[in-house]
């Protein structure tokens, strides 16, 4: 499987441009220990994301996809078992002592969470906030701090930086904080920004204008952007390449284009089926059946199959791993063998099983 | 406030009304309360003939200027009897609370952070202890060990009666000692203070850690505390910095009532130490059907319940800026 896994990089790398990837994800596996159970909520995440260039992870809630990212963080609670690789720019992150990743987060690797609300220290001004990361990691006086703050207000397009800089967060709007959020983590230039549902608490019109301060930030300092989303509309507009993740695994990664228009895992075809959809009018909106398995309750064989339109035999038993299908991947026994893919008649063949969930 | 102020000394004067004791036995004599013409001059003497309403607006007019009336047992002045005894009880009260306050926000902190340890157990065995014995108990108990056994700590008082007090400036005898430069008085004082300090502060510190221990747990789990993380801040940052200054609301409350509390509340541990303070002076009036001072302790009482909250107040828009809007 890690020989499959290693040609898989060489391909991603291929890709991005001759470049190494600024983190590379290899076998992560994150457990919970609790009350004598262990619980693995990541189960082997590889993933691969080139300087300047933006990698969407799609899931459902509790899938695995957020926990994964903390995890390589070092962000995961104390009861996590955190296994596998995960390089950044060559530097291996897991069991790195505590003292070593906080010069890393924040400088090299930021991340922002989902909800702007309670994202920030309500007792705390925002520029204080903003501040506080600059000050942990540059030598500079409090003055110079809140002066940079001011600016980094000024470049996530927030009115008045200098009125606003003195503020509490109960002051700002929730897109407002949410931008005051991303000026934090992009106060140290980092290389890396992870965002964990940037947009998922905000009103739609206020997403799309987070999501183009996000764009025009990573494309004009060159970030590498890990957008963490179940929302593939998002990443259909602003990936470059995605990773669909079901169960704690990584089941499918493709260029955007390539992954829309053809994918080739069951489960990514189910995600964008139930995208709805203006131009055919369908009586119901398609859904996938059934519910994501519970942690420590994961089917035999591939976690998909008791979900899985085209499960096999062969399905139940083995689980198959992410493999190389030409410059793509996907984890499915069937990959390349797949049916053509259109989303209309993947809704009508679940109509006739008759098992079309609410 | 000038209401709740009026509203306090009302139900204080009246309620020395509705007791059943009969002031006189504590002005007159045993063998004098059967002459009529004693009782009629004594009560003459402290207006007890006159109509309740009319004893309320004398007692109201001379509270205006000052005057808390005369002691029926010391017969001085209730005020200067307070005056003398306050300090005493603040003196007291300041080192528990001080020493209540760090414990219990180091040991909540503590068993926040490392729940279900060792630690955690501790703490919690501790705050029991220290929030369910009866201070007689574990005050004796210390005394006992500390004083007697041990004699590492001085007995119950404030101070050596031998030694010669410095001029009273505050009337804390630690820091009028420190004041005059007094050291031996100084120490002295210290080490009275120390037990009984640390009784009261015992049953204080309590009840902070649970309060700080459960609001840490909710602080700690919250988005911010995570993103403080993501930026790199140490862990002692974290909890110090961001966590712990969100659950200042809340454990402000509770250091504002237990110091109120403590002020008349430290009856029990006054009596043990024979702490010349509040609470001793309290029961001794209360003891004799002293009127006077029984109205003038309520209202000192409840005038400090009043002013700790209308601090802890102040100090809440120190601690929530949400606050500061309205």
């Amino acid at each position: 499987m890690s020989a499959q896994i290693y040609s898989a990089q060489s391909g991603a790398v291929d890709k991005a441009g001759e470049r190494a990837p600024l983190l590379s994800i290899r076998g992560l596996r994150v457990g919970f220990r609790r009350a004598g159970d262990q619980f693995e909520a990541v189960r082997g995440i590889d993933l691969d994301v080139a300087k300047g260039e933006v990698v969407g992870i799609v899931g459902e809630s509790g899938s695995g996809k957020s926990v994964g990212m903390l995890a390589a963080l070092g962000l995961t609670s104390k009861n996590a078992v955190v296994t596998g690789s995960v390089r950044f720019n060559g530097d291996e992150l897991v069991g790195k002592p505590a003292r070593e990743m906080r010069k890393i987060r924040g400088a090299r690797i930021a991340m922002i969470f989902q909800d702007p609300l309670s994202s920030l220290n309500p007792v705390m001004t925002v520029g204080a906030q903003i501040a506080e990361a600059v000050r942990l990691h540059q030598r500079v006086t409090r003055k110079q701090a809140m002066a940079r703050a001011v600016e980094l207000l000024h470049l996530v397009a927030i009115p008045q930086p200098e009125r606003r800089v003195n503020q509490y967060p109960h002051e700002f709007s929730g897109g407002m904080r949410q931008r005051a959020v991303i000026a934090m983590a992009v106060a140290n230039d980092p290389d890396l920004l992870i965002a964990d549902e940037p947009t998922t608490a905000l009103d739609v019109t206020v997403q799309a204008q987070i999501l183009s301060v996000l764009r025009s930030l990573q494309e004009r300092l060159g970030l590498g952007l890990v957008l963490i989303t179940h929302d593939l509309g998002v990443v259909a507009g602003h990936a470059d390449r995605v990773a669909v993740v079901y169960s704690g695994r990584v089941v499918e990664q493709a260029g955007v284009s390539e992954l829309f228009a053809d994918p080739r895992h069951p489960y990514t075809r189910g995600l964008i089926a139930s995208i709805p959809n203006l131009e055919e009018s369908r009586e119901r909106l398609f859904s996938i059946d059934g519910s994501p398995p519970a942690l420590g309750r994961l089917p035999g064989g591939c976690a998909f199959h008791p979900r899985c339109i085209y499960a096999e035999a062969r399905c139940r038993a083995e689980d198959p791993p992410l493999h190389d299908i030409g410059g793509r991947f996907s984890a499915c026994h069937f990959a390349t063998t797949l049916p053509p893919f259109h989303s209309a008649v993947l809704a009508t063949a679940s109509l006739d099983n008759g098992s079309v969930a609410p | 406030m000038p209401f709740l102020v009026l509203g306090i000394v009302t139900i204080a004067f009246l309620i020395t009304t509705v007791t059943k004791g009969d002031p006189l036995t504590a002005i007159v004599a045993e063998q004098q309360m059967s002459n009529p013409e004693v009782v009629a001059a004594a009560k003459a003497r402290w207006g007890l003939d006159r109509p309740l309403p009319e004893r309320y607006m004398i007692y109201l007019g001379n509270l205006l200027s000052g005057d808390l009336g005369t002691s029926f047992i010391t017969k001085r002045n209730v005020g200067t009897d307070i005056l003398y005894r306050l300090p005493a009880t603040l003196e007291l009260v300041f080192a528990a609370m001080i020493f209540g306050t760090t414990l219990g926000i180091v040991l909540g902190v503590l068993a926040a952070y490392f729940r279900n340890s060792l630690i955690d157990h501790g703490a919690r065995l501790f705050a029991l202890f220290g929030s369910s014995l009866p201070v007689f108990w574990s005050g004796l108990g210390l005394l006992f060990i500390f004083s007697v056994t041990l004699n590492w700590l001085p007995g119950p008082g404030r101070v050596d009666a031998r030694l010669a007090l410095p001029p009273g400036i505050t009337g804390f005898l630690t820091i009028d000692s420190l004041l005059a430069g007094d050291w031996t008085v100084f120490k002295d004082a210290l080490w009275h203070l120390l037990l009984p300090a640390f009784v009261l502060g015992w049953t204080v510190s309590g009840t902070i850690s649970r309060l700080v221990r459960a609001n840490m747990l909710d602080v700690m789990s919250r988005e911010f505390v995570l993103t403080a993380r993501a930026k790199g801040a140490s862990e002692f940052r974290v909890v110090i910095v961001h966590a712990l200054r969100n659950t200042m609301v809340p454990t402000l409350t509770v250091i504002g009532y237990s110091f109120a509390y403590l002020i008349t509340g430290a009856v029990l541990t006054e009596t043990i130490f024979s702490w010349p303070g509040m609470g001793s002076y309290a029961v001794e009036a209360a003891r004799a059907l002293d009127f006077p001072a029984i109205i003038g302790v309520t209202i000192v009482g409840g005038l400090a319940f009043l002013i700790t909250n209308l601090i802890t107040d102040i100090l809440y828009v120190v601690a929530n800026p949400r606050v500061r809007l309205s």
